[in-house]
């Protein structure tokens, strides 16, 4: 008996073969439906946002909903020309001819969404694979399931339900999904379980989009003017508790200063998480909570390590009934510590100190490749050194997050922290299969590309290779063996 | 081989940022470019030794086609290394943004036995002008060549960087259990999934270069002639139909098999000899194993009745004629596997336009073609035939052009090469974006008021008239 993921990929197999969804139209309609679904179920999604993660309305604008609604406009603006055939240069041997790139959609695609943000992370890469032409699976994560419902429950009424369905369910659900061939898989989360995805992939020789994390560092050099530090401190404070509270993939890891700034730096934190996010444990604003007990645990027991525990220079206390955690500064905390080998994900924050700002260079390198860099300088030849010798999804000079928003920059990883990439038009490039098309006329033929070969042939094909077009004519006109130049033999 | 000692020294040279270099990399592309340059009957006479493979076919699908992939990287370097600037939005105003390629680091290059030189190397090229360390490992099913490679490159590459290492299952396997930063496999999807899953415990991207049955449709209203010397071209003149994208089977209508029969018998024929086993411009089949396979095809109780030409064999000497069959029922051996060999069935359909549910029925091929002279058709299969790539009107010469992506889909891979297209699987495309102190927007930041959800609304949209309303408060 066939399981419901089943009989979900053969409705979509059958719809994707209708060929329905590779016309413009549909894919049209698709995103406006994504657009209309955010405008009727506003109020609906900041509440189930609010439930599973504790966000405030204005960031979940912010991060998912105005993520979403900018993501869906700029494609519709843009699907065309997206799908137009690249025309492709032809040399002239292969005259006459005309030779073009078409995207086509891949088929039936599995997207996986992970809890952190899980309204934008279910829907944007679905904007990339409606806009490419696929039937799609969303399987939302069950750890955010208020989300999961509301995307259960508005997806089938707004989009078409026979090739864009919702799979709710935890990890059997996933299991499942994950023994059937699919067309491509994206998935979002962490290094672990894209392994299994990857491994899981490789059966059915499925090509996968892996959006992993990692610890993203940022590099804060010592700034002289007084703006500029409030600027910087604000935009760290911003990219670690702002997304989420620190779940975010994104989000800022650890920071990097030199020794003597430490201080002016904390200091300066200190006063805008007050003013940010408020003083009291019980009365904090306009921060995520931390999403289950699961993860509150895991977080606070990066605290319990009694180094650790030393290391806190503000916040370090915990809420366990509502799964709240102070924001939280820690200095030089042990660098083999749990805390500083592993993804934090949640709102603690350790300041590592260097002699001198350079060395945050060899400092990143000899950690696994971030999903992002963010550094503060204005020193040019800094700057270039970092973008010359560090490796990372993406760097940012002078902010943190606002890369996620650029539509024009791709949006994924390197190494540990995934590969493949999406935004814009890379999202749909990542859905697409990029077919090389050539057509030639039956008119003109070359004999030399036939046998039997002799010389004349090789000496043809020579020349027509290096696009010789003298030598070509020459040798056609019997002429080659006397104005053979020696550049050969 | 110890291959973690040697994944590890070439990581130490990698970290030296040395690979990095244009100077490097253009030194080690001239470097291959010398190889060929230098040591072309060397090369021509370990392929000849691997498979026969005919002077003229050994120059022109593998050495040449390597001089050209090196000579156009050397042309293009600097322009494939250069950042590319793309535009930002009002949203993260004032700022600029550009995508940086970057070498990935020590990737593998894994190559197959068809074109044990031009496999080899093609991806070689694209790692080292994307700045990437490599280690290749060519097949031990073409052994003579492996070793002129190994000698090689020993002997003009920078062997720090730039390693052969050869060998069999066991030395791969060591391979495969390394962390890559990249893998690039070139052969079938049984070790492809194979590779997938070694890659996959290291997260580690990977680019399959696979084959699959890659079908020739013949509409009627065409130069027979033309198509079937094409036809022949691509089958028996590449590598004996060894070729991943070889015609694997022909679809015609009924009325057209007498003529496009008649039309490949003589072209056959002025090409090969009446006895092409004797041809000297016909590739043989590898070794006994690969012969065995195809002679298994051939014995098929469902399709021993069904030649029409050719089928003699040469067991000594692996030898195998251009053969052709007819009507071959769907369910016998040769339409369930890649034949990669010189059989080519012939499929007839009532409707040329049938054809196309015939391919889709199928898995998605390397490679698709088709001869016709009917535009709407040609149309429709491009828009309803999902391959790698496709070809009108004649056969294998995609894979000549470097301003196509090579590549296939589905069974037949993932990932393409060639030209730009290989300096960018070598690469990670980083996203770079700059920005300054100044025009710090405070409604990114709590404590959150309406107000701050207004002017983020009208942010994010690319509303400008929202913007100022907000701004000033209406």
């Amino acid at each position: 008996m066939n399981g419901i993921e089943e009989d979900v990929l053969s409705e979509l197999t059958t719809t994707f073969r209708s060929g329905r969804t590779r016309s413009v139209a549909w894919r049209k309609a698709q995103l406006q439906a994504i657009l209309k679904l955010l405008d009727e179920n506003e109020e609906e999604i900041f509440e189930a946002l609010k439930q599973d993660l504790g966000k405030h309305p204005v960031e979940s604008y912010r991060d998912e909903v105005g993520v979403v609604r900018k993501s869906a406009t700029n494609a519709l603006r843009c699907v065309e020309k997206w799908m137009a055939p690249q025309k492709a240069p032809i040399p002239l041997v292969l005259f006459p001819a005309r030779g073009a790139v078409v995207s086509e959609p891949l088929g039936v695609v599995l997207i996986f969404v992970s809890w952190n943000f899980p309204i934008s992370l279910t829907l944007d890469p679905a904007i990339g694979a409606i806009s490419a032409g696929n039937t799609i699976v969303l399987k939302p994560s069950e750890l955010a399931p208020k989300c999961s419902a509301v995307l259960a429950n508005t997806i089938p009424r707004y989009l078409d339900p026979e090739a864009i369905k919702v799979v709710e369910g935890g990890q059997d659900v996933s299991e499942q999904l994950l023994q059937l061939k699919w067309d491509k898989i994206f998935f979002t989360g962490s290094p672990r379980v894209g392994r299994l995805i990857m491994s899981a992939a490789a059966k059915h020789l499925t090509p996968v989009t892996l959006e992993l994390g990692g610890k993203c560092p940022t590099i804060l050099d010592t700034l002289s003017s007084s703006y500029d530090l409030q600027v910087a401190v604000k935009r760290i404070a911003g990219g670690k508790w702002g997304p989420c509270n620190g779940q975010a993939c994104i989000g800022i890891d650890y920071v990097l200063v030199e020794t003597q700034f430490a201080p002016v730096l904390i200091e300066l934190l200190e006063k805008i998480i007050k003013t940010f996010y408020g003083e009291n444990l019980k009365t904090l604003g306009n921060l995520a909570r931390i999403v289950n007990k699961h993860h509150f645990d895991r977080v606070h027991n990066l605290l319990k390590d009694p180094k650790v525990a030393a290391s806190v220079v503000y916040g370090g206390s915990v809420d366990e009934e509502n799964m709240v955690i102070e924001p939280t500064i820690l200095l030089n905390p042990p660098l083999d510590a749990d805390i500083m080998t592993e993804e934090i994900f949640g709102p603690l924050l350790p300041i590592i100190t260097l002699n001198n700002i350079e060395e945050s260079i060899q400092f990143i390198n000899s950690r696994p490749k971030p999903l992002a860099i963010y550094a503060f300088t204005k020193n040019d030849s800094l700057k270039e050194k970092i973008l010359q010798e560090t490796s990372s999804g993406s760097l940012t000079f002078n902010d943190a997050m606002i890369q996620f928003i650029c539509d024009t920059l791709p949006f994924g990883g390197v190494g540990q922290s995934g590969y493949g990439r999406y935004h814009g038009k890379f999202s749909f490039d990542t859905f697409s299969h990029e077919k090389a098309v050539l057509h030639r006329s039956l008119l003109i033929e070359l004999e030399s590309r036939y046998p039997p070969w002799n010389n004349f042939k090789m000496e043809f094909v020579r020349l027509a290779y290096d696009y010789d077009y003298l030598g070509l004519i020459l040798l056609l006109l019997g002429l080659r063996g006397i104005f053979r130049t020696n550049r050969r033999q | 081989m110890d291959a973690e000692a040697i994944v590890k020294e070439l990581r130490g040279t990698y970290g030296t940022g040395k690979t990095k270099s244009y100077e490097w990399r253009v030194s080690q592309l001239k470097a291959l470019l010398k190889i060929g340059e230098n040591h072309e009957k060397e090369i021509a006479a370990a392929l000849y030794s691997d498979l026969s493979k005919p002077e003229l076919e050994a120059f022109i699908h593998e050495i040449s086609m390597m001089k050209t992939a090196c000579k156009l990287a050397l042309k293009e370097l600097k322009r494939w290394m250069k950042p590319e600037k793309v535009k930002t939005s009002l949203t993260s105003f004032p700022s600029s943004a550009e995508i940086v390629p970057e070498p990935l680091g020590v990737v593998l290059v894994i190559s197959a036995w068809n074109y044990p030189f031009l496999l080899s190397l093609d991806p070689v090229i694209g790692a080292i002008a994307a700045g990437n360390a490599v280690v290749l490992k060519p097949s031990e099913i073409a052994p003579a060549t492996s070793s002129v490679l190994a000698k090689l490159l020993g002997q003009y590459m920078d062997v720090s960087s730039i390693r052969v290492v050869e060998g069999a299952v066991p030395e791969t396997t060591a391979l495969l259990e390394q962390k890559w930063d990249k893998i690039f496999y070139t052969g079938n999807g049984k070790v492809g999934r194979i590779v997938l899953a070694a890659a996959a415990k290291h997260l580690t991207p990977v680019v399959l270069e696979l084959g699959g049955k890659s079908p020739v449709v013949v509409d009627s209203n065409i130069d027979y002639k033309i198509a079937v010397r094409r036809i022949i071209a691509g089958k028996w003149g590449c590598n004996n139909g060894q070729a991943c994208i070889s015609p694997d089977y022909i679809i015609t209508t009924k009325e057209n098999v007498p003529k496009l029969l008649d039309a490949m018998k003589q072209e056959l024929e002025k090409f090969y000899g009446k006895d092409p086993l004797k041809s000297g411009d016909l590739s043989r089949i590898v070794n006994a194993n690969h012969f065995q396979r195809l002679s298994k095809l051939l014995d098929d109780n469902k399709v021993v009745d069904k030649v029409v030409h050719g089928g003699q064999r040469d067991e000594n000497n692996l030898k195998i004629s251009p053969t052709i069959l007819l009507d071959v029922p769907e369910d016998s051996l040769i339409m369930k596997e890649e034949i990669f060999g010189p059989l080519l069935p012939i499929i007839t359909v009532n409707k040329v336009e049938d054809s196309i549910q015939f391919i889709n029925a199928r898995e998605k091929p390397l490679a698709a073609y088709l001869f016709t002279s009917n535009k709407k058709l040609e149309e429709e299969f491009v828009m309803n035939i999902s391959a790698g790539g496709l070809l009108i009107n004649d056969t294998t010469l995609q894979v000549a052009l470097s301003t196509l992506p090579f590549g296939g889909v589905g069974e037949s891979g993932m990932g393409s090469c060639h030209g730009k297209f290989s300096f960018d699987s070598f690469s990670h495309k980083k996203a770079v974006l700059r920005r300054s102190f100044a025009g710090d927007v405070p409604a990114r930041y709590p404590p959150y008021t309406t107000g701050k959800a207004r002017f983020l609304k009208a942010l994010l949209n690319g509303d400008i008239i929202g913007l100022i309303r907000a701004l000033i408060g209406w």
